[in-house]
Protein backbone atom coordinates (compact mmCIF):
# COMPACT_ATOMS: atom_id res chain seq x y z
CA UNK A 1 0.00 0.00 0.00
CA UNK A 2 1.00 3.63 -0.82
CA UNK A 3 1.75 5.75 1.81
CA UNK A 4 -0.66 8.53 -0.02
CA UNK A 5 -3.23 6.15 0.35
CA UNK A 6 -2.58 5.45 3.30
CA UNK A 7 -2.58 8.90 4.65
CA UNK A 8 -6.22 8.76 2.76
CA UNK A 9 -8.01 6.33 4.32
CA UNK A 10 -6.73 7.80 7.71
CA UNK A 11 -8.19 11.24 7.32
CA UNK A 12 -11.03 9.78 5.71
CA UNK A 13 -11.84 7.57 8.72
CA UNK A 14 -11.25 10.62 10.80
CA UNK A 15 -13.51 12.55 9.05
CA UNK A 16 -16.41 9.74 9.00
CA UNK A 17 -16.30 9.54 12.48
CA UNK A 18 -15.89 13.01 13.44
CA UNK A 19 -19.05 13.86 10.92
CA UNK A 20 -21.03 11.43 12.78
CA UNK A 21 -20.28 12.47 16.15
CA UNK A 22 -21.66 15.96 14.65
CA UNK A 23 -25.27 14.90 14.22
CA UNK A 24 -25.12 12.23 17.12
CA UNK A 25 -23.80 14.00 20.12
CA UNK A 26 -25.85 15.50 22.64
CA UNK A 27 -23.67 18.26 23.69
CA UNK A 28 -23.97 20.85 20.69
CA UNK A 29 -21.03 22.05 21.72
CA UNK A 30 -18.94 19.27 21.80
CA UNK A 31 -20.69 18.87 18.22
CA UNK A 32 -19.33 22.09 17.14
CA UNK A 33 -15.87 20.79 18.16
CA UNK A 34 -16.01 17.65 15.96
CA UNK A 35 -17.05 20.01 12.97
CA UNK A 36 -13.80 21.48 13.29
CA UNK A 37 -12.16 18.21 13.44
CA UNK A 38 -14.13 17.30 10.43
CA UNK A 39 -12.70 20.24 8.12
CA UNK A 40 -9.33 19.53 9.75
CA UNK A 41 -9.49 16.10 8.22
CA UNK A 42 -11.31 17.60 4.77
CA UNK A 43 -8.23 20.37 4.07
CA UNK A 44 -5.77 17.27 4.88
CA UNK A 45 -7.42 15.27 2.19
CA UNK A 46 -7.40 18.23 -0.24
CA UNK A 47 -3.38 18.73 0.60
CA UNK A 48 -3.42 15.36 -0.49
CA UNK A 49 -5.07 16.04 -3.73
CA UNK A 50 -2.36 18.90 -4.10
CA UNK A 51 -5.27 21.74 -3.33
CA UNK A 52 -2.97 23.86 -1.02
CA UNK A 53 -4.95 27.21 -1.42
CA UNK A 54 -7.95 25.59 -0.63
CA UNK A 55 -7.27 23.61 2.04
CA UNK A 56 -5.43 26.51 4.03
CA UNK A 57 -8.27 28.59 3.22
CA UNK A 58 -10.80 26.16 4.74
CA UNK A 59 -8.88 26.32 8.03
CA UNK A 60 -8.26 29.97 7.83
CA UNK A 61 -12.19 30.77 6.81
CA UNK A 62 -14.20 27.91 8.31
CA UNK A 63 -12.14 26.72 11.21
CA UNK A 64 -10.49 30.42 12.19
CA UNK A 65 -13.72 32.33 11.57
CA UNK A 66 -17.03 30.97 10.83
CA UNK A 67 -17.07 28.25 13.39
CA UNK A 68 -16.00 30.63 16.30
CA UNK A 69 -18.84 32.46 15.68
CA UNK A 70 -20.82 29.34 15.76
CA UNK A 71 -19.56 28.51 18.92
CA UNK A 72 -19.97 31.61 20.33
CA UNK A 73 -24.01 31.59 19.57
CA UNK A 74 -24.09 27.47 20.83
CA UNK A 75 -22.50 28.53 24.09
CA UNK A 76 -24.45 31.51 24.44
CA UNK A 77 -27.79 30.00 23.49
CA UNK A 78 -29.51 27.82 25.84
CA UNK A 79 -30.20 25.60 24.12
CA UNK A 80 -32.76 22.80 25.43
CA UNK A 81 -32.07 19.75 24.15
CA UNK A 82 -35.60 17.55 24.94
CA UNK A 83 -37.53 20.63 22.84
CA UNK A 84 -35.29 19.97 19.58
CA UNK A 85 -35.74 16.01 19.56
CA UNK A 86 -40.06 16.91 19.97
CA UNK A 87 -40.61 16.71 16.58
CA UNK A 88 -37.99 13.80 15.58
CA UNK A 89 -41.32 11.66 14.25
CA UNK A 90 -42.90 13.95 12.25
CA UNK A 91 -39.70 15.21 10.34
CA UNK A 92 -38.44 12.06 10.32
CA UNK A 93 -39.98 11.11 6.21
CA UNK A 94 -39.12 14.44 5.04
CA UNK A 95 -35.41 13.81 6.44
CA UNK A 96 -35.41 10.29 4.85
CA UNK A 97 -36.22 11.84 1.69
CA UNK A 98 -32.87 13.88 1.76
CA UNK A 99 -31.07 11.38 2.91
CA UNK A 100 -32.34 8.93 0.05
CA UNK A 101 -31.47 11.42 -2.36
CA UNK A 102 -27.78 11.83 -0.93
CA UNK A 103 -27.10 8.39 -0.82
CA UNK A 104 -28.42 7.84 -4.43
CA UNK A 105 -26.04 10.50 -5.75
CA UNK A 106 -22.91 9.62 -3.32
CA UNK A 107 -23.78 5.60 -5.09
CA UNK A 108 -23.68 7.19 -8.83
CA UNK A 109 -20.63 8.94 -7.80
CA UNK A 110 -18.91 6.11 -6.41
CA UNK A 111 -19.95 2.99 -8.40
CA UNK A 112 -19.31 5.35 -11.33
CA UNK A 113 -17.33 2.30 -13.20
CA UNK A 114 -21.33 0.67 -13.11
CA UNK A 115 -23.18 4.09 -14.02
CA UNK A 116 -20.75 5.23 -17.19
CA UNK A 117 -19.54 7.86 -14.81
CA UNK A 118 -16.19 8.37 -15.88
CA UNK A 119 -13.51 8.63 -12.71
CA UNK A 120 -12.38 11.57 -12.44
CA UNK A 121 -8.62 12.18 -12.90
CA UNK A 122 -6.36 14.43 -10.65
CA UNK A 123 -3.77 16.50 -13.05
CA UNK A 124 -0.53 15.70 -10.81
CA UNK A 125 1.00 18.86 -10.71
CA UNK A 126 4.89 19.74 -10.63
CA UNK A 127 6.47 20.63 -6.95
CA UNK A 128 6.94 24.14 -7.84
CA UNK A 129 3.37 24.91 -9.47
CA UNK A 130 1.74 27.56 -7.29
CA UNK A 131 -2.29 26.90 -6.63
CA UNK A 132 -2.64 30.13 -5.05
CA UNK A 133 -1.15 32.62 -8.55
CA UNK A 134 -3.55 30.13 -10.92
CA UNK A 135 -6.56 30.61 -8.82
CA UNK A 136 -5.95 33.90 -7.89
CA UNK A 137 -5.07 34.66 -12.15
CA UNK A 138 -8.41 32.77 -12.51
CA UNK A 139 -10.51 35.05 -10.23
CA UNK A 140 -9.87 38.20 -11.73
CA UNK A 141 -9.71 37.33 -15.51
CA UNK A 142 -11.38 34.57 -16.70
CA UNK A 143 -14.10 34.66 -13.77
CA UNK A 144 -14.30 38.18 -13.04
CA UNK A 145 -18.28 38.91 -13.05
CA UNK A 146 -19.17 36.07 -11.08
CA UNK A 147 -16.29 36.94 -8.49
CA UNK A 148 -17.61 40.33 -7.99
CA UNK A 149 -21.17 39.38 -7.65
CA UNK A 150 -20.52 37.00 -5.27
CA UNK A 151 -18.92 40.03 -3.34
CA UNK A 152 -21.40 42.06 -4.09
CA UNK A 153 -24.35 39.83 -2.96
CA UNK A 154 -21.66 39.13 0.78
CA UNK A 155 -21.94 42.72 1.15
CA UNK A 156 -25.48 42.86 0.74
CA UNK A 157 -25.82 40.28 3.51
CA UNK A 158 -23.21 42.29 5.45
CA UNK A 159 -25.33 45.51 5.44
CA UNK A 160 -28.52 42.99 5.86
CA UNK A 161 -27.43 41.48 8.99
CA UNK A 162 -26.47 45.13 10.76
CA UNK A 163 -29.66 46.38 9.48
CA UNK A 164 -31.39 43.55 11.13
CA UNK A 165 -30.34 44.08 14.51
CA UNK A 166 -30.07 47.84 14.46
CA UNK A 167 -32.30 49.24 17.25
CA UNK A 168 -32.85 52.66 16.51
CA UNK A 169 -30.85 55.50 18.44
CA UNK A 170 -28.68 54.56 20.89
CA UNK A 171 -30.30 55.26 23.78
CA UNK A 172 -28.06 54.35 26.58
CA UNK A 173 -25.04 57.09 27.31
CA UNK A 174 -21.74 56.81 26.57
CA UNK A 175 -18.55 58.49 26.52
CA UNK A 176 -17.17 60.14 22.97
CA UNK A 177 -13.64 59.25 22.54
CA UNK A 178 -12.71 62.00 20.05
CA UNK A 179 -14.15 64.68 22.88
CA UNK A 180 -12.53 62.81 25.60
CA UNK A 181 -9.28 63.37 24.16
CA UNK A 182 -9.24 67.05 23.81
CA UNK A 183 -10.13 67.29 27.85
CA UNK A 184 -7.72 69.39 29.66
CA UNK A 185 -6.76 69.25 33.78
CA UNK A 186 -8.29 73.08 33.91
CA UNK A 187 -11.50 71.98 32.78
CA UNK A 188 -12.64 69.40 35.20
CA UNK A 189 -10.60 70.38 38.17
CA UNK A 190 -10.51 73.73 40.27
CA UNK A 191 -7.83 74.96 41.93
CA UNK A 192 -8.94 77.33 44.53
CA UNK A 193 -6.85 79.52 46.56
CA UNK A 194 -8.02 79.70 50.20
CA UNK A 195 -6.68 82.24 52.83
CA UNK A 196 -5.43 80.16 55.62
CA UNK A 197 -7.89 80.77 58.66
CA UNK A 198 -7.28 81.16 62.16
CA UNK A 199 -7.84 78.60 64.38
CA UNK A 200 -10.03 79.89 67.66
CA UNK B 1 19.47 13.71 2.48
CA UNK B 2 19.85 12.99 6.68
CA UNK B 3 22.61 9.65 4.98
CA UNK B 4 24.90 12.36 3.81
CA UNK B 5 24.64 14.77 6.22
CA UNK B 6 25.28 11.85 9.13
CA UNK B 7 28.41 10.66 6.75
CA UNK B 8 29.57 14.23 7.07
CA UNK B 9 29.29 14.54 10.87
CA UNK B 10 29.93 11.16 12.30
CA UNK B 11 33.14 10.55 13.77
CA UNK B 12 35.71 8.25 11.12
CA UNK B 13 35.50 4.99 13.16
CA UNK B 14 31.54 5.15 13.60
CA UNK B 15 30.37 5.38 9.99
CA UNK B 16 31.14 1.14 9.14
CA UNK B 17 28.60 0.60 11.68
CA UNK B 18 26.43 3.71 10.09
CA UNK B 19 26.50 1.89 6.72
CA UNK B 20 26.06 -1.60 8.13
CA UNK B 21 22.99 -0.18 10.18
CA UNK B 22 21.32 1.53 7.03
CA UNK B 23 21.96 -2.12 4.45
CA UNK B 24 20.31 -3.84 7.62
CA UNK B 25 17.17 -1.48 7.09
CA UNK B 26 17.22 -1.88 3.77
CA UNK B 27 17.21 -5.43 4.07
CA UNK B 28 14.27 -5.62 6.47
CA UNK B 29 12.14 -2.76 5.00
CA UNK B 30 12.86 -3.18 1.29
CA UNK B 31 11.25 -0.32 -0.62
CA UNK B 32 10.05 1.25 2.46
CA UNK B 33 13.20 2.27 3.73
CA UNK B 34 13.60 5.35 2.34
CA UNK B 35 10.32 6.71 3.45
CA UNK B 36 11.08 5.74 6.85
CA UNK B 37 14.44 8.10 6.55
CA UNK B 38 12.58 10.70 5.56
CA UNK B 39 10.25 10.61 8.08
CA UNK B 40 13.17 9.68 10.61
CA UNK B 41 14.80 13.17 9.38
CA UNK B 42 11.67 15.19 9.35
CA UNK B 43 11.51 14.36 13.06
CA UNK B 44 14.63 14.88 14.00
CA UNK B 45 14.90 18.85 12.18
CA UNK B 46 10.71 19.32 13.78
CA UNK B 47 13.02 18.48 17.05
CA UNK B 48 15.94 21.08 16.25
CA UNK B 49 13.52 23.97 15.80
CA UNK B 50 10.95 23.08 19.05
CA UNK B 51 13.52 22.10 21.55
CA UNK B 52 15.86 25.64 21.38
CA UNK B 53 12.06 27.37 20.98
CA UNK B 54 10.76 26.20 24.26
CA UNK B 55 14.30 26.95 25.78
CA UNK B 56 13.46 30.69 24.38
CA UNK B 57 10.26 30.22 25.31
CA UNK B 58 11.75 29.56 29.08
CA UNK B 59 14.46 32.27 28.93
CA UNK B 60 11.53 34.50 27.38
CA UNK B 61 9.81 35.29 30.55
CA UNK B 62 13.12 35.32 32.66
CA UNK B 63 14.68 38.35 30.18
CA UNK B 64 11.05 40.01 30.56
CA UNK B 65 11.18 40.08 33.85
CA UNK B 66 15.05 41.21 33.91
CA UNK B 67 14.44 43.60 31.70
CA UNK B 68 11.60 44.97 32.95
CA UNK B 69 13.32 44.95 36.49
CA UNK B 70 16.15 47.33 34.75
CA UNK B 71 13.60 49.95 33.09
CA UNK B 72 12.15 50.29 36.19
CA UNK B 73 15.38 50.39 38.36
CA UNK B 74 14.54 47.19 39.94
CA UNK B 75 17.09 44.30 39.90
CA UNK B 76 14.70 41.45 38.77
CA UNK B 77 15.23 37.90 39.12
CA UNK B 78 18.49 37.60 41.01
CA UNK B 79 17.75 34.59 43.50
CA UNK B 80 18.34 31.42 41.53
CA UNK B 81 21.95 30.61 40.12
CA UNK B 82 23.97 32.87 38.81
CA UNK B 83 22.37 36.38 37.85
CA UNK B 84 19.06 34.54 38.29
CA UNK B 85 19.35 32.33 35.33
CA UNK B 86 17.93 29.29 36.93
CA UNK B 87 14.69 30.77 37.42
CA UNK B 88 12.68 29.39 34.59
CA UNK B 89 13.82 25.97 35.84
CA UNK B 90 12.64 27.24 39.09
CA UNK B 91 9.62 28.30 37.83
CA UNK B 92 8.30 25.35 35.84
CA UNK B 93 9.35 22.39 38.88
CA UNK B 94 7.28 24.92 40.87
CA UNK B 95 4.31 25.18 38.27
CA UNK B 96 4.31 21.12 37.95
CA UNK B 97 4.56 20.16 41.21
CA UNK B 98 1.41 22.37 41.66
CA UNK B 99 -2.12 20.26 41.61
CA UNK B 100 -4.29 21.10 38.17
CA UNK B 101 -7.52 21.82 40.28
CA UNK B 102 -10.59 20.95 38.02
CA UNK B 103 -13.89 22.53 38.89
CA UNK B 104 -16.77 20.64 39.90
CA UNK B 105 -19.03 20.85 37.26
CA UNK B 106 -16.15 21.64 34.41
CA UNK B 107 -16.59 19.43 30.96
CA UNK B 108 -13.24 17.99 31.89
CA UNK B 109 -11.96 16.89 28.62
CA UNK B 110 -12.78 20.46 26.98
CA UNK B 111 -10.99 21.93 30.16
CA UNK B 112 -7.95 20.17 30.08
CA UNK B 113 -7.51 20.52 26.18
CA UNK B 114 -7.97 24.24 26.08
CA UNK B 115 -4.80 24.71 26.75
CA UNK B 116 -3.60 22.72 24.41
CA UNK B 117 -5.41 24.20 21.86
CA UNK B 118 -3.76 27.19 22.70
CA UNK B 119 -0.29 26.05 22.84
CA UNK B 120 0.09 23.70 19.61
CA UNK B 121 -1.09 26.60 17.02
CA UNK B 122 2.22 28.77 17.90
CA UNK B 123 4.46 25.32 17.42
CA UNK B 124 2.94 24.24 14.58
CA UNK B 125 3.31 27.67 12.54
CA UNK B 126 7.31 27.24 13.24
CA UNK B 127 7.19 24.82 10.50
CA UNK B 128 6.97 26.91 7.61
CA UNK B 129 9.20 29.59 9.51
CA UNK B 130 12.51 30.54 7.06
CA UNK B 131 15.92 30.95 8.85
CA UNK B 132 18.00 31.82 6.26
CA UNK B 133 17.26 31.04 2.44
CA UNK B 134 17.98 27.33 3.21
CA UNK B 135 17.16 26.34 6.38
CA UNK B 136 13.38 25.72 6.52
CA UNK B 137 11.40 22.99 7.85
CA UNK B 138 9.07 22.91 4.76
CA UNK B 139 9.42 25.55 2.13
CA UNK B 140 5.76 25.60 0.75
CA UNK B 141 4.20 28.20 -1.58
CA UNK B 142 1.84 29.71 0.39
CA UNK B 143 3.84 29.77 3.68
CA UNK B 144 2.26 33.30 4.55
CA UNK B 145 -1.26 31.74 4.50
CA UNK B 146 -0.01 28.61 6.54
CA UNK B 147 0.98 30.74 8.99
CA UNK B 148 -2.46 32.84 8.75
CA UNK B 149 -4.60 30.15 9.47
CA UNK B 150 -2.43 28.44 12.06
CA UNK B 151 -2.42 30.98 14.24
CA UNK B 152 -6.04 31.75 13.60
CA UNK B 153 -6.99 28.02 15.34
CA UNK B 154 -5.16 29.41 18.76
CA UNK B 155 -8.35 31.25 19.60
CA UNK B 156 -9.82 28.17 20.34
CA UNK B 157 -8.04 27.50 23.36
CA UNK B 158 -9.54 31.11 24.58
CA UNK B 159 -13.26 30.05 23.78
CA UNK B 160 -12.82 26.84 25.50
CA UNK B 161 -10.86 27.80 28.56
CA UNK B 162 -13.67 30.55 29.16
CA UNK B 163 -16.68 27.47 28.49
CA UNK B 164 -15.31 24.17 29.82
CA UNK B 165 -15.36 25.61 34.07
CA UNK B 166 -18.79 26.02 33.88
CA UNK B 167 -17.72 29.66 35.38
CA UNK B 168 -19.78 33.07 33.95
CA UNK B 169 -16.75 35.06 34.86
CA UNK B 170 -14.29 33.12 32.84
CA UNK B 171 -16.68 32.50 30.33
CA UNK B 172 -17.14 36.24 30.22
CA UNK B 173 -13.57 36.59 29.69
CA UNK B 174 -13.07 34.46 26.86
CA UNK B 175 -15.89 36.60 25.12
CA UNK B 176 -13.86 39.48 25.51
CA UNK B 177 -10.07 38.47 24.52
CA UNK B 178 -11.73 35.94 21.75
CA UNK B 179 -13.71 38.98 20.32
CA UNK B 180 -10.46 40.88 20.84
CA UNK B 181 -8.33 38.26 18.73
CA UNK B 182 -11.09 38.35 16.00
CA UNK B 183 -10.90 42.30 15.49
CA UNK B 184 -7.03 42.42 15.28
CA UNK B 185 -6.96 39.45 12.66
CA UNK B 186 -8.77 42.03 10.53
CA UNK B 187 -6.20 44.76 10.31
CA UNK B 188 -3.41 41.92 10.65
CA UNK B 189 -4.76 39.95 7.89
CA UNK B 190 -5.42 43.45 5.46
CA UNK B 191 -1.57 44.82 6.24
CA UNK B 192 -0.19 41.20 4.85
CA UNK B 193 -2.16 41.89 1.84
CA UNK B 194 -0.05 44.96 1.19
CA UNK B 195 3.08 42.95 2.02
CA UNK B 196 2.35 40.00 -0.37
CA UNK B 197 0.84 42.36 -3.04
CA UNK B 198 4.60 44.00 -3.49
CA UNK B 199 6.53 41.10 -2.33
CA UNK B 200 4.22 38.70 -5.52
CA UNK B 201 4.61 36.17 -3.59
CA UNK B 202 2.80 34.19 -0.52
CA UNK B 203 6.33 32.64 0.23
CA UNK B 204 8.03 33.92 3.33
CA UNK B 205 11.40 33.20 1.53
CA UNK B 206 10.60 35.16 -1.62
CA UNK B 207 9.31 37.68 0.65
CA UNK B 208 12.58 38.35 2.58
CA UNK B 209 14.45 38.07 -0.62
CA UNK B 210 12.37 40.93 -2.22
CA UNK B 211 13.50 42.96 0.57
CA UNK B 212 17.15 42.64 -0.93
CA UNK B 213 16.54 44.78 -4.04
CA UNK B 214 15.81 48.18 -4.57
CA UNK B 215 17.26 51.86 -5.31
CA UNK B 216 18.88 52.00 -1.45
CA UNK B 217 20.38 48.34 -1.38
CA UNK B 218 22.48 49.28 -4.70
CA UNK B 219 23.78 52.11 -2.94
CA UNK B 220 24.44 49.70 -0.33
CA UNK B 221 22.25 50.85 2.81
CA UNK B 222 20.22 48.11 2.37
CA UNK B 223 17.98 48.47 5.58
CA UNK B 224 16.17 51.13 3.85
CA UNK B 225 15.47 48.70 1.28
CA UNK B 226 13.25 46.87 3.58
CA UNK B 227 9.46 46.33 3.99
CA UNK B 228 9.35 48.96 7.09
CA UNK B 229 10.16 52.23 4.95
CA UNK B 230 7.76 52.11 2.46
CA UNK B 231 4.81 50.26 4.04
CA UNK B 232 5.94 52.26 7.48
CA UNK B 233 1.79 52.76 8.37
CA UNK B 234 1.57 49.15 7.67
CA UNK B 235 3.90 47.96 9.97
CA UNK B 236 2.87 49.66 12.96
CA UNK B 237 -0.55 48.16 12.22
CA UNK B 238 0.77 44.84 12.15
CA UNK B 239 3.07 45.34 15.24
CA UNK B 240 0.03 47.06 16.99
CA UNK B 241 -2.13 43.93 15.34
CA UNK B 242 0.44 41.29 17.01
CA UNK B 243 0.37 43.13 20.58
CA UNK B 244 -3.46 42.37 20.56
CA UNK B 245 -3.45 39.33 18.88
CA UNK B 246 -0.70 37.99 21.70
CA UNK B 247 -3.18 39.41 24.31
CA UNK B 248 0.25 41.47 25.88
CA UNK B 249 0.39 45.01 26.81
CA UNK B 250 -1.64 47.40 26.78
CA UNK B 251 -3.98 45.25 25.32
CA UNK B 252 -3.30 42.11 28.07
CA UNK B 253 -6.93 42.67 29.25
CA UNK B 254 -7.22 38.59 30.36
CA UNK B 255 -4.09 39.36 33.01
CA UNK B 256 -5.89 42.45 34.49
CA UNK B 257 -4.75 41.79 37.77
CA UNK B 258 -6.27 44.68 39.73
CA UNK B 259 -10.07 45.02 37.70
CA UNK B 260 -11.11 42.06 35.69
CA UNK B 261 -10.60 38.80 35.08
CA UNK B 262 -9.41 36.75 32.11
CA UNK B 263 -10.21 33.31 30.06
CA UNK B 264 -8.08 31.58 32.76
CA UNK B 265 -9.49 32.35 35.90
CA UNK B 266 -10.21 28.47 36.41
CA UNK B 267 -6.46 27.14 35.45
CA UNK B 268 -4.17 26.73 38.19
CA UNK B 269 -0.62 24.75 38.17
CA UNK B 270 0.84 23.07 35.14
CA UNK B 271 -2.39 23.55 32.90
CA UNK B 272 -2.61 27.77 33.49
CA UNK B 273 1.39 27.68 32.56
CA UNK B 274 0.97 26.00 29.42
CA UNK B 275 -1.27 29.09 28.67
CA UNK B 276 1.57 31.13 29.63
CA UNK B 277 4.12 29.17 27.15
CA UNK B 278 1.65 30.20 24.61
CA UNK B 279 1.67 33.23 25.39
CA UNK B 280 5.15 33.35 24.85
CA UNK B 281 5.46 31.32 21.98
CA UNK B 282 3.29 33.26 20.18
CA UNK B 283 5.38 36.72 20.99
CA UNK B 284 8.42 34.86 19.36
CA UNK B 285 6.31 33.81 16.90
CA UNK B 286 4.98 37.56 16.22
CA UNK B 287 8.62 38.89 16.80
CA UNK B 288 9.72 36.57 13.99
CA UNK B 289 7.26 37.51 11.37
CA UNK B 290 7.63 41.09 12.12
CA UNK B 291 11.56 40.63 11.50
CA UNK B 292 10.74 38.42 8.43
CA UNK B 293 8.17 40.43 6.79
CA UNK B 294 8.79 44.03 7.48
CA UNK B 295 13.03 43.93 9.17
CA UNK B 296 14.38 42.01 5.91
CA UNK B 297 14.96 38.42 7.99
CA UNK B 298 18.29 37.05 7.84
CA UNK B 299 19.54 40.12 5.69
CA UNK B 300 22.03 42.01 6.69
CA UNK B 301 21.23 45.81 7.28
CA UNK B 302 24.51 47.10 5.43
CA UNK B 303 26.65 46.14 1.97
CA UNK B 304 29.75 45.04 3.47
CA UNK B 305 28.38 42.89 6.33
CA UNK B 306 27.62 39.07 5.26
CA UNK B 307 23.92 37.97 5.17
CA UNK B 308 23.37 35.42 8.34
CA UNK B 309 21.16 33.71 10.59
CA UNK B 310 22.57 35.80 13.32
CA UNK B 311 20.53 38.98 12.05
CA UNK B 312 17.57 37.50 12.35
CA UNK B 313 17.53 36.40 16.05
CA UNK B 314 18.94 40.19 16.93
CA UNK B 315 16.12 41.29 14.48
CA UNK B 316 13.80 39.07 16.75
CA UNK B 317 15.26 40.15 20.28
CA UNK B 318 15.17 43.86 19.17
CA UNK B 319 11.36 43.15 18.97
CA UNK B 320 11.06 41.16 21.69
CA UNK B 321 12.50 43.69 23.93
CA UNK B 322 9.99 46.03 22.56
CA UNK B 323 7.21 44.12 23.23
CA UNK B 324 8.90 44.56 27.15
CA UNK B 325 9.41 47.98 26.83
CA UNK B 326 5.51 48.48 25.62
CA UNK B 327 4.75 46.60 28.86
CA UNK B 328 7.02 48.30 31.20
CA UNK B 329 5.66 51.69 29.71
CA UNK B 330 2.41 52.02 28.83
CA UNK B 331 -0.68 51.81 31.04
CA UNK B 332 -3.55 49.43 29.72
CA UNK B 333 -6.07 50.04 27.08
CA UNK B 334 -9.94 50.01 28.15
CA UNK B 335 -12.08 47.19 26.61
CA UNK B 336 -14.19 50.02 24.57
CA UNK B 337 -10.86 51.52 23.68
CA UNK B 338 -9.36 48.53 22.93
CA UNK B 339 -12.41 48.27 20.17
CA UNK B 340 -12.17 51.31 18.74
CA UNK B 341 -8.49 51.35 18.11
CA UNK B 342 -8.68 47.52 16.07
CA UNK B 343 -12.31 49.30 13.76
CA UNK B 344 -12.28 52.73 13.80
CA UNK B 345 -8.53 53.54 13.65
CA UNK B 346 -6.40 50.46 12.82
CA UNK B 347 -8.82 48.74 10.12
CA UNK B 348 -9.91 52.22 7.95
CA UNK B 349 -5.79 53.00 8.30
CA UNK B 350 -4.81 49.77 6.61
CA UNK B 351 -7.83 49.85 4.07
CA UNK B 352 -6.50 53.12 3.05
CA UNK B 353 -2.79 52.53 2.56
CA UNK B 354 -4.01 48.99 0.60
CA UNK B 355 -5.42 51.45 -1.84
CA UNK B 356 -2.85 53.92 -1.82
CA UNK B 357 0.10 51.17 -2.82
CA UNK B 358 -2.12 49.56 -5.21
CA UNK B 359 -2.05 53.18 -6.95
CA UNK B 360 1.91 53.18 -6.15
CA UNK B 361 2.34 50.47 -8.00
CA UNK B 362 -0.04 50.68 -10.96
CA UNK B 363 2.25 54.37 -11.31
CA UNK B 364 5.33 55.10 -12.90
CA UNK B 365 7.07 55.70 -9.95
CA UNK B 366 6.74 51.98 -8.95
CA UNK B 367 9.60 50.79 -6.75
CA UNK B 368 8.53 46.75 -6.68
CA UNK B 369 9.36 45.41 -9.91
Amino acid sequence: MEFRTFVFYFLAAILVFASLRVVTLRNPVHAALHLVLAFFSASGIWILLQAEFLAIALILVYVGAVMVLFLFVVMLLDINLDRLREGFWSYLPLGSIVALLIVAEMSLVLGGMYWGVLESDVPQAEAGYSNVQAVGRLLFTDYVYPFELASVVLLVGIVAATALTLRGKRKSKSVSPSQQVFVKAKDRVRVLQMPAEKRD
Amino acid sequence: MMVETLQQLLPGFLIPHFNWAMQLGQGIFGDLWPSILTAVWTVIKVMLIIAPLLLAVAYATFAERKVIGWMQVRIGPNRVGPWGLFQPLADGLKVLLKEVVVPANADKAVFLLAPLFAFAPALIAWAVIPFNEFLVLANVNASLLFVMAVTSVSVYGIILAGWSPNSKYAFLGSMRSAAQMISYEVAMGLSLVVVLMISNSLNLVDIVKVQNEGRFADMGLKFLSWNWLPLLPMFVVYVISIFAECNRAPFDLAEGESEIIGYHVEYSGMSFAVFQLAEYSAMLMGCTLVSLLFLGGWLSPVAFLPDSILWLFLKIFSVLILFFWVRATFPRYRYDQVMRLGWKVLIPVSLIWLAVVACWMLSPWNIWK
